[in-house]
């Protein structure tokens, strides 16, 4: 505080300008924790209880990493990070991986220079409107005044949706899903549009959601996933493996509750052998020990656990799995084979 | 008819005083002169009070017409529902009640929460002698310390760290006060910069490294990334109003300085910081400035934000003061300079006491509004109240509060705000000269 924080930062800064730039497992493994980056706070993906532990879907993508890389789910500190500093945050080398449902986009892959290692969620642009309203799908909103967060992809998403379906509306611009919230139920627009997921988490809040319907039209593709900096394909190999670790576990059936036994000994079916590092050395390939997925698993279970403990139907929130089911139940999860 | 005075329309005796009519006493001639003067005043106070009723109405049942001991939204609106009927819309104070300690401190850690509140009672105790002049000034020795102190305890860490900083600015204050004899005054002053920078950069840190060796005294470390809440908001307000006082004072004389590059550097400070809104500083220092430093650095985030804010308040304020200096009458200078007093002397003695005085109310409000920008640092990713009540509200149990949350936090800030502008006005009066 004061001059002499500056003064005293200022010097350890100096003193530790010299040091050299390795990779990032390696900067990981000294410095012994993931500096994973999250959102600020967002429903069932990312949130710190009264304790200050963070906790939700895209939290425990993090939390597997820190055991796969460190065998320890809690070794991984989080840096909240907003819409607007999430990409400098990751680029300057502030936090290893960025795991905040960012959407993967060509241009953020290619132009901001970021490699996206896979989708751990597949979401979608929709629509709430009161049931009182009447309309029962979206091309039915002409003229309705739209509740929409500035500055992200939904804008440009119901630009388009309203002009290819040549019918007019009226954007009221918001600033944050809160605020959206506040004018929805207040009145001030007729349609409130984000991320489905966003409108599952929102309609569960109110005091009576069944008033409330979320239209079936997905007018957009949001495929959500972690991402790290171009550069450090070891890294990236690293966070990639990690999540096709956890959505192989639940295609294979290993849970968390049953991935210790599993990986005592080899058992019948060699993909789960190899995946839990009891044949092969899938985990020295990497550059992590041999039982690295097992960690990940062990860490909070398999993928459908991770679901449905933060924004499965039992939950609050109460999302299907739809699009984000295994490819063998009709959902689009379809892993590499670990071989 | 000679003895008049038994003349029966004669009084003898005074009457005894009676009350004022009703009319022009107490409460009713009030609200007769305040209130009903005339018709149109008369209409317009109905109108008002029955605003102020409409606005009660609805805003104090929400108030206590509340849940204190839910554990999530539902059960708020279901131990509402249960206790004032169907339909009721009451706040959910439980959220307050949960998290209150998070809007306070943020993550830090709960069992190191004294040190903190320690640091909140010795600011007090800092600030005490500055604010009021009745205070014995040996007291301001501790206000010197305060800051090592305070860094010290919030973050914890070695104490030698801390110790090594006021030892730099004891060697400069040496080298300022015994040097002019020996390489004059000019060559003190660069001393006194130079001495305590090549002490910091090249002594410090073996010299810190071994006394920690001998004498491991310090506190377990506590990183930025748990500060938080109204901890947060605080430390960053009170450390830019303490630093952008002086700093501004600094600019201040300089945009009024007859040397030209001083001049220059001042006014184009100024001029520059004030053009640029705070937000965009934030966000150089959130983000920019990890591009320019080499990687690997870590700068800390709390410390940059801070940088950033205090220099906007500094040019701030020296406009502020520029005002007081401007509205000095030039027979002040010309009396300082006729004393025989140097620029330093008449600028400590007789221009800034009277500047600061004319500048009380506007430097107040420069602090008040310095300290209600601090949100803004939600928006960099800084978990300050604001950033916290978006994170309050991603838990799945609380989602879909606003403004239990946002209630809370302006009455925080109200109360700190209020305490400020009160405070100006005690000392606008005790500096009351004119009579």
């Amino acid at each position: 505080m004061k001059k002499s924080a500056f003064l005293g930062t200022a010097v350890a800064a100096t003193l530790v300008a010299g040091a050299s730039f390795a990779g990032t497992l390696e900067d990981v493994k000294a410095k012994g924790h993931v500096q994973c980056g999250v959102s600020t706070g967002l429903v069932g993906f990312a949130a710190a209880d009264a304790n200050g532990n963070w906790d939700g879907f895209d939290v425990s993508v993090c939390r597997a990493l820190a055991a796969a890389v460190l065998g320890d789910p809690q070794a991984v500190k989080f840096t909240p990070t907003t819409g607007k500093t999430r990409f400098t945050a990751l680029a300057s080398g502030e936090v290893d991986v960025l795991a905040r449902n960012t959407t993967w986009t060509f241009s953020r892959d290619v132009d901001l220079k970021f490699t996206f290692i896979g989708v751990n969620y597949y979401d979608g642009q929709g629509f709430m409107v009161p049931k009182a309203l009447g309309v029962s799908s979206a091309k039915d909103l002409d003229g309705a005044t739209v509740c929409i967060q500035t500055g992200t992809t939904t804008e440009l998403n119901l630009a388009d949706f309203f002009r290819t379906n040549n019918i007019s509306y009226e954007p009221v611009p918001i600033e944050t899903n809160a605020e959206a919230q506040a004018q929805y139920l207040a009145g001030a627009c007729d349609v409130y549009t984000t991320d489905a997921s966003g409108l599952a988490a929102t309609r569960a809040t109110f005091e009576s959601p069944a008033e409330h319907t979320v239209l079936p039209e997905i007018i957009s593709k949001e495929p959500l996933g972690p991402l790290v900096r171009h550069g450090d394909d070891q890294w990236a190999d690293i966070v990639r493996w990690t999540l096709n670790a956890l959505i192989a576990a639940e295609e294979l059936g290993v849970t968390s509750a049953n991935v210790k036994d599993s990986a005592m000994s080899a058992g019948k079916n060699p993909e789960v052998n190899r995946l839990l590092g009891t044949e092969g050395n899938l985990g020295e390939m990497l550059g992590l020990s041999a039982d690295w997925a097992k960690n990940a698993i062990a860490a909070g279970g398999n993928y459908g656990e991770i679901f449905e403990r933060n924004i499965g139907e039992k939950t609050a929130i109460g999302i299907s799995r739809g699009l984000n089911a295994q490819w063998t139940n009709g959902g689009l999860l379809y892993t590499p084979p670990f071989r | 008819m000679t003895n008049s005075s038994n003349a029966s329309y004669v009084r003898t005796e005074m009457l005894g005083e009676k009350p004022a009519p009703v009319g022009q006493t107490g409460i009713i001639r009030w609200f007769r002169e305040n209130l009903f003067s005339s018709i149109p005043n008369a209409i317009m106070s109905l109108v008002a009070l029955w605003m102020i009723y409409l606005v009660l109405s609805h805003v104090l049942p929400w108030i206590f017409q509340s849940s204190w001991n839910a554990n999530s939204l539902k059960e708020c609106r279901a131990a509402i529902k249960e206790a004032y009927g169907e339909g009721t819309h009451g706040a959910c104070w439980a959220v307050i009640r949960e998290r209150f300690l998070q809007l306070i401190y943020g993550f830090y850690p709960s069992e190191l929460y004294w040190r903190p509140n320690l640091a909140f009672i010795g600011m007090l105790v800092a600030l005490a002698p500055i604010l009021f002049n009745k205070l014995p000034r040996k007291m301001l020795g501790f206000t010197a310390l305060y800051p090592f102190l305070a860094f010290w305890l919030l973050w914890g860490g070695s104490v030698w760290l801390p110790f090594m900083i006021i030892t730099g600015f004891v060697l400069g204050y040496v080298a300022f006060t015994m040097l002019p004899h020996y390489i004059g005054t000019l060559g003190a002053t660069i001393a006194a910069f130079l001495v305590p920078v090549l002490f910091w950069l090249l002594l410090a840190g073996p010299f810190a490294s071994g006394m920690q060796s001998i004498a491991d005294v310090g506190l377990e470390p506590v990183e930025s990334a748990k500060f938080g809440g109204f901890m947060l908001s605080i430390l960053i307000g009170i450390t830019g109003i303490v630093m952008s006082l002086p700093i501004g004072i600094l600019l201040a004389l300089g945009r009024q300085s007859d040397l030209l590059i001083v001049k220059a550097i001042c006014v184009g400070f100024i001029e520059f910081i004030r053009g640029v809104p705070l937000i965009t500083l934030l966000f150089v220092a959130s983000t920019l400035l990890n591009y320019f430093m080499p990687p690997g650095t870590t700068f800390d985030i709390i410390l940059r934000v801070i940088i950033m804010v205090t220099l906007f308040a500094s040019a701030y304020m020296a406009e502020v003061i520029r005002g007081g200096l401007a509205a000095l009458p030039k027979g002040q200078y010309e009396g300082a300079d006729s004393l025989g007093l140097d620029f330093w002397q008449s600028t400590r003695l007789i221009i800034m006491p009277q500047a600061l005085k004319i500048s009380i109310p506007s430097i107040v409000s420069t602090f008040i509004g310095l300290f209600k920008d601090t949100v803004l640092v939600s928006i960099i990713g800084l978990l300050d109240p604001i950033g916290l009540s978006t994170n309050i509200r991603a838990d799945a149990a609380w989602n879909g509060i606003i403004w239990e949350l946002y209630g809370f936090i302006a009455l925080v800030f109200f109360i700190f705000c209020f305490s400020m502008s009160r405070y100006s006005m005690y000392l606008e009066r005790k500096l009351q000269t004119s009579h």
